[in-house]
């Protein structure tokens, strides 16, 4: 009785089914960069919004037309540079270990972190519009750790608890709505860049 | 220990096979070329396999065109899904 081969048959049959169904070109690098993005974001958010006011005194967030639109770029600016990184590690990551960056497991992938996120996006842009600016930032935490944990099957399995850590802090920034920036940056912030040097050190770069 | 060895399927003792198997039980379906891709062998060898695990009935597949490609899905039966457990719990029992 070959007991050796069989526990091979085990290691490859776990190793397929991942390789399959799993995205796992992820790369840590890519968190981390979206984290420092992020943080580099929204303290120029902070600094357009909180501009010409008296620090000792109450603060009140105002928006301007002017504001808005800079706001606007800040955020576009932000997420487009995320995103090419993130492209650019993970396409990376996936040449190193040869494998094909376009497959079923992308799509889906892709399609099932986009359908919670671009929700969100979209919803964001309505409250935005309508003068809701408040909830904003705590409600992308919230749609993004459900885009998170949507995808999650279809990736390697730390995303879901990252994804749910996002949707908690999302709920407390809703709570304590006046916190609505820092808890945006812990989680947009530190917590991308945590999970991603914890991705990094467990699966390379 | 004769029990255990009678539960082992010889269809899957064959890593290609196992293979086949193993990615087909967590997908809804795969194609020819993303399976091939996925076991890194030769178009005659993957079809020789799937062929005689499709005469097991363990899988089965739907032939459709993309323009004007054939396209061949292939999942797991019914049939598959229960070999295939009986046969992982057979290697789990043989090696505890």
């Amino acid at each position: 009785m070959n007991k050796q081969k069989y526990i091979e048959d085990l290691r490859d049959i776990k190793q397929m089914m991942n390789r399959s169904s799993r995205f796992i070109s992820l790369s840590g690098l890519s968190g981390i960069t979206a984290g420092i993005l992020a943080i580099l974001g929204a303290l120029s958010a902070y600094q357009t919004i909180y501009a010409n006011q008296n620090y000792l005194e109450y603060r009140q967030a105002i928006l301007s037309d002017e504001h808005l639109f800079t706001l606007l770029i800040i955020a576009s600016t932000t997420l487009l540079l995320s995103i090419a990184a993130g492209i650019f590690f993970t396409t990376r990551k996936a040449k190193r270990n040869k494998q094909k960056l376009w497959d079923l497991q992308t799509k889906n992938l892709l399609i099932n972190l986009f359908i919670p996120l671009v929700t969100g996006g979209i919803l964001c842009l309505i409250l935005l519009f309508k003068g809701f600016i408040g909830i904003i930032a705590p409600l992308t935490l919230i749609f993004y750790g459900l885009a998170l944990v949507n995808a999650s099957k279809y990736t390697l399995e730390e995303v879901r608890s990252l994804g749910i850590v996002e949707i908690l802090l999302g709920l407390l920034g809703i709570y304590f709505i006046g916190y609505g920036l820092i808890i945006w940056t812990i989680g947009f912030g530190i917590i991308h860049i945590v999970y991603g040097i914890i991705m990094h050190i467990k699966y390379g770069s | 220990m004769k029990e255990i060895l009678k539960n082992l399927n010889k269809a899957f003792e064959n890593k290609i096979r196992l293979g086949i198997m193993s990615a087909l039980i967590v997908n809804d379906y795969l194609d020819f070329n993303t399976l091939k891709s996925l076991l890194d062998v030769t178009d005659g060898n993957l079809a020789s396999h799937l062929k005689s695990l499709e005469k097991s009935g363990y899988i089965k597949f739907s032939k459709e065109f993309i323009g004007r490609k054939p396209n061949t899905k292939y999942s797991v039966c019914e049939e598959g899904k229960i070999a295939f457990s009986k046969h992982i719990k057979a290697i789990e029992q043989l090696l505890s």
